[in-house]
């Protein structure tokens, strides 16, 4: 209670002290933070928020403000889109085929990385991040000649393999800070009240490094399903992903089926992300 | 800190995971838990960008002399140097412009109530997991000849005809800066978040004003982060092909369009290979230069 009183008192001491200068200051330098912050909300938000509305719109354009309202392009979706569900299909195939393989090769190598400060593991982690560095298209188009080379040629097997080496290293990440977390005396307790390692691991080390893991999965998901620069080179004519058919809507006649599409990605990544963000605090692992 | 910091690097006894108890040493050894994501990083990201280095050594795909003659033919030609420049140019424009506003809004979330934390953290992260084809899609309904800014314009009397504003360097350069600025905030909310709030206070009751104060205190002591972001978003800008090919047209040609349109287009295999060895290398040296610069200031402002 007096702590209060006291506390109070000097904040009023001080605002009475604040000299009109450092009024000025504090006034300028909040309102330059609040603008350009202002600036970044908005060019992150409107984008979005203008696909969803042009994507209601009555007329064959994509003009906004849209003349009028309609559903008439979500119904195309449904009536007239084979080659768009086909494409949604085989996209959803390789993501997951791609996140469940890197998440065994990474989540393993993030075992023995992570809980290592030695300088092999430090390059070792520094390695397996380099995809996401390198020009992706680079390593799309080595594949390419890798697989040509070796005469296997594209198919879905070479589109999930070029997949798996651009997801991983974001299980990879997220696992190695989720290990990091681990306290070891957990560890040495579970061994010296005699767990076996299989058990310490499905009892102790599990149980905290899940969120990190389903957190990485999850993101590695969402890059492999709208990946288009390993998927440009790894597909052949007749399996088009998601991403490269909407590029190609996009590109030859602006079809505004495009922006229902868009639409339906837009709600479900929303949707998804608000519940992965309930469960397993997405947010914190893509720090 | 159990034994494991006193293992010396390079050489590990068979065990020696046991003293940090993880299931690792004890069933499998941690060379084995590496071994599949080190050979299929062998077979599948290494292998195939050493194969294109070689290939890109070569006249054609026959590969029967060594030689630099596609280098010489990409460094000694104005349009080849051009589109090189242009690519690197836009990566750090789009660098610039992220940092000016990622940075204010990075500051913004770390002084906001928890409340207002969880919304921002939602508005940064949405839009990174969100399709880049669909954010770049947005680009070209609010850039178009009948996109928001132009019936805008239009119905305030400042144009007569629609302007062109799609297909044009700073369409490409606003476009990406959009697609990248999580990139830049996520890293310096992290650096944010670790420095001591007393200092803060600290400094201004030694009677440095806010400006002082950030450019004194905050900012150097974010300067990880900062640095973390930019390379992040220099790098993933600069072979940003969707945005760049969608937003920049047919009339700007950056890097990864280059490689695409002579590999896939022009079926001229080596070229292609030189440029992406050429952006690959660009990349990866101002990666470096970088790092080595940061190291070197860092040296020096602590004496």
């Amino acid at each position: 209670m007096a702590d209060a009183t006291y506390g109070s008192l000097k904040v009023e001491v001080q605002m009475r002290g604040e000299s009109i200068a450092s009024r000025v200051e504090r006034w300028s330098f909040g309102s330059v933070i609040g603008l350009l912050s202002a600036a970044a909300i908005v060019l992150l938000v409107a984008p979005t928020l203008i696909v969803i509305i042009v994507s209601f719109t009555s007329g064959m354009s994509l003009r906004f403000p849209p003349p009028g309202y309609s559903l008439r392009w979500y119904e195309a979706l449904f009536t007239n889109s084979p080659d768009l569900w086909r494409a949604a299909k085989l996209s959803f195939q390789v993501a997951a085929l791609a996140t469940a393989i890197s998440t065994v090769l990474a989540v393993s190598a993030a075992l023995a990385i992570a809980r290592r400060p030695v300088l092999w593991a430090r390059f070792l982690d520094s390695v397996f991040m380099s995809p996401l560095m390198l020009p992706t298209l680079a390593l799309g188009l080595g594949l390419l000649v890798w697989f040509n080379l070796f005469g296997s040629g594209v198919s879905m097997t070479t589109l999930v393999i070029g997949h798996v080496a651009i997801t991983s290293p974001y299980i990879l990440r997220t696992t190695c800070a989720s290990l990091s977390q681990l306290d070891g005396v957990l560890l040495e307790s579970a061994k010296s009240l005699g767990a076996g390692p299989l058990f310490t691991f499905r009892t102790v080390t599990l149980p905290v490094i899940f969120p990190g893991i389903a957190a990485g999965a999850f993101i590695a998901f969402m890059m492999s399903f709208d990946n288009v620069a390993i998927s440009l080179f790894l597909s052949d004519a007749r399996s088009e992903v998601l991403p490269i058919r909407l590029w190609n809507i996009i590109e030859s006649n602006l079809d505004v089926r495009a922006a229902a599409v868009s639409g339906v990605l837009i709600a479900v990544t929303t949707v998804l992300v608000i519940l992965m963000e309930r469960v397993f605090g997405v947010s914190r692992h893509v720090r | 800190m159990s034994g494991t910091l006193a293992v010396p690097a390079g050489r590990l006894p068979p065990d020696a995971g046991a003293s940090s108890g993880s299931l690792a040493s004890r069933l499998l050894s941690d060379w084995q838990l590496v071994l599949p994501l080190g050979l299929f990083f062998l077979a599948f990201v290494f292998g195939p960008l050493a194969l294109l280095g070689y290939v890109s050594l070569h006249t054609n795909v026959s590969l029967e002399e060594v030689t630099l003659a596609q280098y010489t033919k990409f460094l000694f030609d104005d349009f080849n140097l051009g589109v090189l420049g242009a690519t690197l140019w836009l990566g750090l424009k789009v660098t610039v412009l992220t940092l000016l506003i990622g940075y204010p809004l990075a500051y913004l979330y770390s002084v906001a109530r928890p409340f207002w934390q969880k919304l921002l953290i939602l508005l940064i992260v949405l839009p990174l997991l969100t399709s880049a084809v669909v954010r770049t899609f947005a680009w070209l309904v609010i850039l178009g000849r009948q996109g928001i800014v132009n019936e805008t314009l239009l119905a305030l009397g400042l144009l007569e005809m629609p302007a062109k504003l799609l297909y044009t360097p700073t369409a490409v350069v606003v476009a990406l800066a959009q697609i990248e600025l999580p990139l830049m905030v996520l890293p310096i909310i992290t650096v944010l978040a670790s420095i001591d709030p007393n200092l803060r206070q600290a400094s201004q009751s030694l009677g440095a004003g806010s400006w002082r104060t950030f450019f004194q205190v905050i900012l150097p002591l974010s300067a990880p982060g900062v640095l973390a972001g930019c390379l992040l978003v220099y790098a993933s800008s600069v072979s940003a092909f969707v945005t760049q090919t969608l937003v920049g047209g047919g009339r700007q040609m950056f890097m990864p369009f280059y490689i695409y349109q002579q590999a896939i287009q022009a079926n001229n295999y080596p070229f292609a290979a030189a440029i992406a060895m050429i952006l690959l290398f660009s990349v990866l040296g101002i990666v470096v230069l970088v790092n080595l610069l940061a190291r070197r200031v860092r040296v020096l402002s602590h004496g």
